[in-house]
């Protein structure tokens, strides 16, 4: 049976924020709100929803790059928030995250060699000789050349400095990758260089990854399992092959149907529908999809669902039997 | 034939060199009928619509040959005064980005009567109640008090609605829109193609749709014009694109994105495009596809293929297709 890998318990994070600019009142905004969920060693887990939706800031808590409000994440039996020193900097090492804008998170004015090297320096990791010969090793597999590790990011195209962001993440030979919407700011002929080398580097050192997406294509194509989330919650969670076949959330619904098809015989029907403004400063107590859930019922104003299991490891949260 | 473009290049003088970055582009688009433009960065989409809206900035940017007929009128013979009547009025442009393509400082009210007032000469009161009416039916939630909000009020996907109402408020022939889906959320991305799509119906609009998405393409696009590097690689009618694309480029584009129900697996790999895009300023000789392409000939690294009719309204730009 697979390993839990990371075990995410009732996870939150609020952050407080004022309704209007000057206004007294104080409204806190439920970035993470109530987020439970494993990952299993070696696999993709895709996590999926629009802007604002939350996906970045479990991101941060899974990275242990903010405190949670509320809850608990276990790595490997370990209650990270609990973590410091040198435990810490052993967490660090087992976990990296690749970033989405690889023009934003290269240092402009570091060698893509001592990018790529620096998480060796920091860790005391081989002597000069044996860093330069790593560095190296990781760029070739990578798909960069040795040669390039004295250039600076400005000479790289994007797909490149994408290649030296994934190879400073894979350096440590790390468990566990959260890449956060790795391939966004890519080329459509770009992107699928890259999703390829993610997919070979993880079957090359058995890697596990959270991977933050709102494409849902690109989600499709490399996940085994997929949450999808609305409101800082997890709305649904399936198998690749489930979620896409029988979504039951009416929200997976709409997102799916939102996508434009490269196929101009298949326009399909719309289930979008207006929405409602209301943010995720949302009151407690009832659904947050409700106002424009086309399945809503009397109870969804009154309750809020829980992501319960429907068979087969698929958890909606949802009144509805849609 | 509403807008014919011939032999259009924009060039821009950089110290390194000349980049032509609109390279002797041929096309053209009919009354009521919508073009998509595709490409990846850099392509040249986006300087197209630039030169087309005489909007490149000089220098370092030149429109250095080629004519732009609307409507019987070369746009490149106007002076600066003849082209602001047309531009705004009967062309108009949606740009991408519609988080800073808004003035922060004035209301909604006040930006698009500015148009309003400017080309169709009404009054403060009568342009009030053609912007509400404009962001009506854009869809717009309650537009008598969305006049009065700042752009920082509204969310991406209302701001963008605003950008169409400005662009659609004097009634163009033609509207130019860069992108004006990609900084959206996917189901917000659904509604304002609808939007698009359903505006053009009622109004007649001719729409060139700028964007890298091909599922945006298939979408919304009756015709469809492939960049590369400048140039058009391949132009037909969206069905025929997709179901036979003839250049290499376009094929390679199309294998390469994943698609929302193909086969699932583990092991299952994208095709791709192997290599990147050559540097403008630095661009072989012959077809510039040349270093990525699978069926490089040797004539293809000798001289530039054509763009040419191969098949009934399908041009492609590639020796494959020479008979």
């Amino acid at each position: 049976m697979t390993m839990v890998l990371v075990d995410i318990q009732g996870i939150k994070k609020y952050y407080s924020a004022r309704a209007e600019l000057l206004a007294k009142e104080q409204v806190s905004v439920k970035a993470v709100d109530g987020v439970s969920l494993q990952v299993y060693s070696g696999e993709t887990l895709g996590l999926v929803g629009e802007s604002g939706c939350g996906k970045s800031t479990l991101a941060r808590l899974i990275m242990r790059l903010d405190l949670p409000t509320a809850g608990r994440i276990f790595f490997e039996g370990e209650n990270i928030f609990k973590l410091s020193g040198k435990d810490l900097k052993g967490y660090r090492r087992k976990v990296q995250i690749i970033f989405q804008d690889p023009y934003a998170s290269l240092n402009p004015r570091r060698t893509a060699g001592s990018t790529i090297g620096e998480p060796l320096l920091i860790n005391q990791m081989y002597d000069r000789e044996g860093r330069a010969l790593e560095v190296a090793r990781i760029m070739d597999v990578v798909g960069l050349t040795k040669e390039q590790k004295g250039r600076y990011p400005h000479e790289f195209s994007g797909g490149q400095r994408q290649r030296i962001g994934i190879a400073r993440a894979i350096i440590l030979k790390p468990q566990l990758i959260v890449a956060d919407e790795p391939v966004s700011a890519l080329d459509v002929s770009i992107q699928a260089q890259i999703l390829n080398l993610l997919k070979d580097l993880q079957k090359e050192f058995n890697l596990t990854y959270i991977f933050i997406s709102h494409d849902l294509s690109v989600v499709r194509h490399v996940s085994d399992r997929i949450a999808v989330m609305h409101f800082g919650r997890i709305v649904e969670l399936a198998e690749n092959r489930e979620l896409y076949e029988h979504p039951l959330h009416p929200y997976t619904v709409e997102l799916l149907s939102a996508v434009p098809a490269p196929d101009p015989g298949r326009k399909k029907e719309r289930v979008i529908r207006e929405r409602e403004v209301t943010g995720a400063t949302n009151g407690q107590g009832k659904c947050p999809f409700h106002p424009r859930c086309p399945v809503r019922v009397e109870v969804c104003e009154k309750d809020e669902p829980e992501l319960t299991d429907r068979g087969g490891g698929h958890f909606v949260a949802c009144h509805g039997d849609a | 034939m509403l807008l014919e473009i011939k032999d259009l290049s924009t060039h821009f003088h950089t110290d390194f060199g000349v980049i032509k970055a609109v390279d002797r582009v041929d096309l053209s688009i009919d009354e009521g009928d919508t073009l998509g433009v595709v490409g990846e960065s850099g392509c040249g989409k986006t300087v197209l619509a630039l030169s087309i809206m005489r909007l490149i900035p000089t220098p370092p940017g030149k429109i250095v040959s080629g004519n732009v007929i609307f409507n019987g009128v070369d746009l490149l013979s106007l002076d600066s005064a003849e082209m602001r009547k047309i531009r705004g009025k009967d062309i108009s442009m949606v740009f991408q980005e519609p988080m800073t393509s808004l003035n922060p400082v004035l209301r909604i009210g006040d930006q698009i009567t500015e148009i309003i007032k400017l080309h169709l000469g009404l009054g403060r009161e009568e342009a009030m109640a053609r912007a509400i009416e404009m962001l009506s039916l854009v869809g717009m939630p309650s537009p008598e008090t969305a006049i009065r909000n700042y752009p920082h009020q509204m969310s991406g996907g209302m701001r963008q609605r605003v950008m169409i109402a400005m662009a659609l408020c004097c009634g163009p022939r033609l509207m130019l829109a860069d992108e004006p889906t990609t900084a959206l959320d996917v189901t917000i991305q659904a509604q304002i193609l609808e939007l698009i799509g359903r505006l053009k119906h009622d109004i007649g609009t001719s729409v060139i749709l700028i964007t890298h998405d091909l599922g945006v393409i298939a979408e919304a696009a009756e015709h469809v014009a492939v960049m590369y590097t400048g140039q058009v690689v391949e132009y037909a009618s969206v069905e025929n694109l997709f179901a036979t694309p003839l250049h290499p480029y376009t094929v390679g584009l199309m294998e390469s994105i994943p698609k929302i129900d193909a086969p699932w697996g583990r092991d299952v790999h994208l095709k791709v495009i192997p290599g990147a895009v050559p540097s403008l300023d630095d661009l072989p000789k012959g077809c510039t596809f040349q270093d990525r392409c699978a069926h490089t000939m040797q004539i293809c690294r000798e001289k530039e293929p054509q763009l040419k009719e191969y098949m009934p309204k399908h041009r492609v730009h590639c020796w494959l297709y020479e008979k």
